[in-house]
């Protein structure tokens, strides 16, 4: 803890005041790492008030989100889990007969009152939990039905959310899922055979993808074959990013993002505008507070004490760790454009508060060691 | 919970947890370094290109047209001007479906199928990614419902431009010329630096002549733009240098007199200022409205105007070739004077017919009818000139070297372009031994020489041209080339100064009594039969000034020997053209005229006067000035002419 004399006349005064207020039950190094990360988020985009006015709100809902999930008892999650897991899967079906079609996708179920959420962000929390769920009472590392099991909980939501189409979410899922059997101690050989028929099978996803994702594929490797349709976004992208330089055009100078070339600038590109405006300093640092999240995540998962805790909160590091990979390699045009937000820096109010809540049962893991 | 039949070994599994959670946390810090290296390689390595290629993205170059010279009279009178007008404009690069844009652009702004026709034909004759008009001349309400959605078209535009606009178009159409559209092939012709931009470009006239002074200097800005095309801010610029204004000898009361005296007829008046060879009138009927041609004529409009009978767009005033007939004859007296084939005292029988020796084709005179050979009597040059003798100018012709005549003529201008600035004059076609035996392989023979006595046979000549005989007489036999331009606001690089010419022969008193000879054509009356001048009784009865001129008869088909010419039988359009040249005041010209009505008839009756009235319109206002400004301290000194022209002007007074 701080000391009092020391934050007193602080800017960030009410931020540590909320955090001594509950000392006991949130983690203060991954929440400053929020905290800065979420800071980056609301002083890059400044294109409309409201829009700004709104992200705040959007962060406050999520924080608090993650308050009250970090004063839940992790055993409570232990025995909700699989009622989650199945609500979540019971919304993820009811998608394709009840939801919104935003942008030629069917992603969204809306609530009386027009709030919209994606079932799709709760299961990043969801299946984690599942998993540690189904493996907590299970010896490790764990027998091939057990990871059969596992593939199962994974495998279930993320056809799900590929029908939707929803590509990105469903690679980022299952890579998470594998991410989680990976630490459950799964046999090295088993997974360099799956590692080998997964390869194999490349060509065929291939042929199962639909076409305007193939052409996704083929604008990452040749961006100028359309370079005012599909090569549009990542050549704008990449452009913002490379004219920032090393320190970049200034807070708000930034020609690529505020004459409007970059798309997105507000939710998936929104790197590219840090890129702009801020340099390669600007996205090093938030590249680093991430890595410092991903760092003190890993670290509760291993001090967590039981394959629960570990499981849970080393799943929702690693999805959260793996948006922000996949986002940004996008953005710089390594990996083929999917709808991946930044956490907690995209605007966007599900994704915020999915990983905060997330984050808040990753705190409760942390906070509650000694049951 | 239900126990698992193995043991849980909690700290063998922590440990292996530890262990692969190590290994997965330095596999994302693999990944966090590719990333890294990869913003390396955009934000340090390649920066310079990417920073290029924001700024090429920011910024875009426009080029702003500039205005247009303005053309006016010697009056100040403007006669082109430059009218701004917004229209809607596409760049067909940048659209995916022509089609359905157009057919959401129509339910804002009223696009019709003409406006259509013309819009296709700019698009087939478009510079690449050169907004193209949709629709000209939007109104504010149209501008308004197109801005409101016109960042979902970045294609469509809202272009000001400046259109040409003539106030008095048909009336000064062939003075002035016409501007059109740049197409696409003279987009590969014209200069594309100074054409970038520019919409329009001098087709005919003086439009055309002086285009280079007239085009200005294409000017440029550097605009901030985002991705849609909207300009935020402009960066710097270089404005654009207009278009020098011109200022012509032309004077559109004169034109307007000019074109009122043709009353509606086929054919052109040419009036030239004596003093300075400008260009006072220059008609050609009938006009066309050159506006039509700057907005872009419709397809239907433009096929009657080519296929119309009476060649609206045809300029007979500087590329009509006709026949001089009778105008030529002072010319030929002249150069059989400085040649010594006659003098003013030689006298000869004029019977109405001629022959050459020893042939029985006979050369019959104008008055000739069947069963009356007509003929002007005992006539020498004066008379054979005020009574238009063919017989005197048939004997003439052949008493001289035909080498002679022609190289006498083209001194005078036949046969060659004089005028300085007008565009695409004719020539027309001076006859010559070696001409003959160039274009029809055939010696020269005296019937040629014959025909040519009286301005026929091969002789071609356009109304400018003899307008310019006309000021060469006035000026007994100097001459300045014809111009349009009387000034300029700026330099005009090469336009000559206006020095004389001398024509070499023949001496000044015959250039004297030939302008006497010809005043009489106009003033010589109340002489009795064969002794008038053969305009007077058209125009020389009630002339408040001394004119000289000459009247012209052209055939235009051949009629057989011994046939009667009978304008009603002939088809209107192969009727005899009527020719006349004048100027005055014969002491001390200042205007020159041709005047031409095409298959009119008589010269002196149909064409005479047309002259007649343009000279009025010159001078009788002029003469009655100089005679108010004279009166009170002059009063018993004026001449009789001026106290004429003073009458004749104020009937009120």
């Amino acid at each position: 803890m701080l000391d009092n004399r020391f934050t007193r006349h602080m800017p960030w005064q009410p931020v540590t005041a909320a955090a001594r207020a509950y000392p006991q039950r949130l983690d203060l190094p991954l929440l400053l790492c929020l905290l800065a990360i979420i800071t980056f988020g609301l002083i890059i985009p400044s294109h409309a008030r409201d829009a700004f006015v709104g992200q705040v709100l959007r962060m406050g809902v999520a924080l608090g989100f993650m308050v009250a999930m970090a004063h839940v008892h992790p055993r409570w999650y232990l025995r909700a889990a699989p009622f989650i897991y199945i609500g979540c899967l019971a919304l993820l079906i009811a998608v394709p007969f009840f939801g919104v079609v935003v942008n030629g996708s069917r992603r969204w179920l809306e609530l009386p009152g027009g709030i919209r959420f994606q079932p799709s962000e709760l299961m990043k929390v969801a299946m984690p939990l599942a998993v540690g769920w189904y493996l907590n009472t299970r010896r490790l590392p764990p027998r091939l039905t057990h990871v059969v099991g596992c593939l199962a909980i994974v495998a279930v939501p993320a056809l799900l959310i590929a029908q939707q189409p929803d590509l990105g979410t469903t690679a980022l899922l299952s890579a998470a899922g594998l991410f989680l059997i990976v630490l459950s101690g799964v046999r090295w050989r088993w997974m360099l055979a799956a590692g080998a028929v997964a390869a194999a099978a490349a060509p065929a996803l291939w042929m199962v993808m639909r076409e305007y994702q193939r052409e996704r594929v083929r604008t990452l490797f040749d961006p100028e074959r359309d370079p005012t349709g599909a090569g549009w976004n990542i050549i704008q992208s990449t452009t913002a990013i490379g004219s920032g330089g090393v320190f970049g055009k200034g807070l708000d100078q930034g020609t690529q993002s505020r004459l409007d070339f970059l798309p997105e600038a507000n939710t998936d590109f929104i790197i590219a505008v840090i890129g702009e405006e801020l340099g390669l300093i600007g996205v090093t640092s938030l590249l680093l507070v991430y890595v410092a999240a991903l760092a003190r995540g890993l670290y509760i998962a291993t001090t967590a004490s039981d394959t629960f805790g570990r499981l849970v909160a080393s799943g929702v590091t690693l999805t959260f760790f793996l948006y922000v990979f996949v986002n940004i390699a996008m953005v710089c045009g390594l990996l083929p454009v999917v709808g991946a937000p930044l956490p907690l820096v995209s605007y966007g109010g599900t994704a915020a508060i999915s990983i905060l809540a997330g984050f808040g049962i990753v705190m409760s893991i942390q906070t509650h060691r000694n049951w | 919970m239900t126990e698992s039949l193995h043991i849980k070994d909690t700290r063998l599994e922590q440990r292996a947890f530890a262990a692969r959670a190590i290994v997965i946390f330095f596999v994302s810090l693999t990944l966090v370094l590719a990333l890294l290296a990869r913003l390396v390689q955009l934000q340090v390595v390649e920066h310079d290109s990417y920073a290029t290629r924001a700024e090429e993205n920011r910024t875009q170059t426009q080029l702003v047209a500039p205005d247009r010279g303005l053309i006016y009279d010697r009056n100040g009178v403007l006669l082109a001007d430059n009218l701004p007008v917004r229209s809607l404009a596409v760049v067909v690069e940048l659209v995916p479906d022509l089609d359905a844009l157009i057919a959401t652009l129509r339910e804002r702004v009223d696009i019709t199928e003409a406006d259509m026709a013309q819009f296709q034909r700019r698009v087939r004759r478009r510079r690449p990614h050169e907004p193209v008009a949709l629709k000209l001349n939007l109104t504010q309400a149209e501008i308004a419902r197109v801005r409101v959605d016109g960042h979902r078209w970045p294609a469509v535009r809202i272009a000001d431009e400046n259109l040409r606009h003539y106030p008095f178009a048909a009336l000064t159409a062939h003075a002035l010329g016409s501007v059109r559209r740049v197409t696409a092939e003279d987009a590969e012709r014209l200069d594309a630096e100074r054409y970038r931009g520019v919409k329009f470009v001098g087709r005919l006239g003086v439009e055309k002549f002086y285009e280079d002074v007239l085009h200005g200097q294409v000017g440029w800005q550097r605009v901030e733009v985002d991705a849609r095309g909207r300009v935020r801010r402009v960066v710097d610029a270089t404005p654009p240098v207009a278009g020098q204004n011109l200022t012509l000898h032309l004077d559109i009361a004169l034109q307007t007199a000019a074109a009122e005296a043709l009353e509606g007829r086929r054919g052109a008046v040419v009036a030239l200022d004596v003093r300075s060879g400008g260009v006072l009138a220059l008609v050609s009927n009938p006009g066309y409205d050159p506006n039509l041609f700057v907005v872009g004529v419709d397809p239907a409009h433009y096929r009657a105007l080519v296929d119309s009978r009476d060649t609206p767009l045809f300029n007979r005033a500087t590329r009509g070739r006709y026949a001089p007939g009778s105008t030529f004859k002072p010319i030929v007296g002249l150069a059989g004077l400085s040649v010594g084939a006659t003098d003013w005292e030689r006298v000869l029988n004029d019977r109405g017919e001629f022959r050459l020796p020893g042939r029985a084709r006979a050369y019959r005179d104008w008055s000739w009818q069947r069963g009356n050979a007509g003929g002007q009597g005992i006539v020498n040059l004066r008379k054979a000139i005020y009574r238009s003798s063919n017989v005197y100018f048939y004997d003439l012709a052949t008493r001289m070297d035909v080498d002679a005549l022609s190289d006498f003529a083209g001194q005078l201008g036949f046969g060659r372009v004089t005028a300085i600035d007008i565009a695409d004059a004719d020539p027309g076609l001076l006859p010559s031994r070696i001409w003959k035996q160039g274009a029809k392989g055939e010696p020269w023979y005296a019937g040629d020489s014959v025909n040519l006595g009286i301005g026929q046979g091969n002789l071609l000549a356009t109304p400018l041209q003899l307008a310019t005989v006309a000021m060469v007489i006035a000026n007994r036999g100097s001459w300045i080339r014809p111009r349009m331009l009387l000034s300029s606001d700026g330099a005009v690089p090469g336009f000559p100064a206006a020095a004389p010419t001398r024509v070499t022969a023949p001496g000044a008193e015959h250039w004297e009594r030939m302008v006497d000879a010809m005043e009489e054509v106009v003033h010589r009356g109340n002489q009795g039969f064969r002794e008038n001048g053969t305009a007077w009784f058209h125009i020389g009865r009630d002339i408040g000034y001394r004119m000289a001129g000459k009247s012209g008869t052209a055939q235009v088909v051949g009629i057989a020997q011994g046939e009667e010419y009978d304008a009603a039988e002939l088809d209107e359009y192969q009727r005899k053209h009527a020719w006349f040249i004048a100027f005055a005041p014969a002491d001390d010209p200042a205007i020159a005229v041709s005047a031409l009505v095409e298959n009119g008839g008589g010269g002196s009756s149909v064409a005479g006067p047309v002259a007649k009235a343009v000279l009025d319109a010159w001078l009788l206002p002029r003469l009655a000035k100089r005679a108010n400004r004279q009166a009170p301290a002059l009063a018993i000194a004026q001449t009789p002419t001026v106290a004429a022209a003073a009458a004749a002007q104020a009937p009120g007074a």
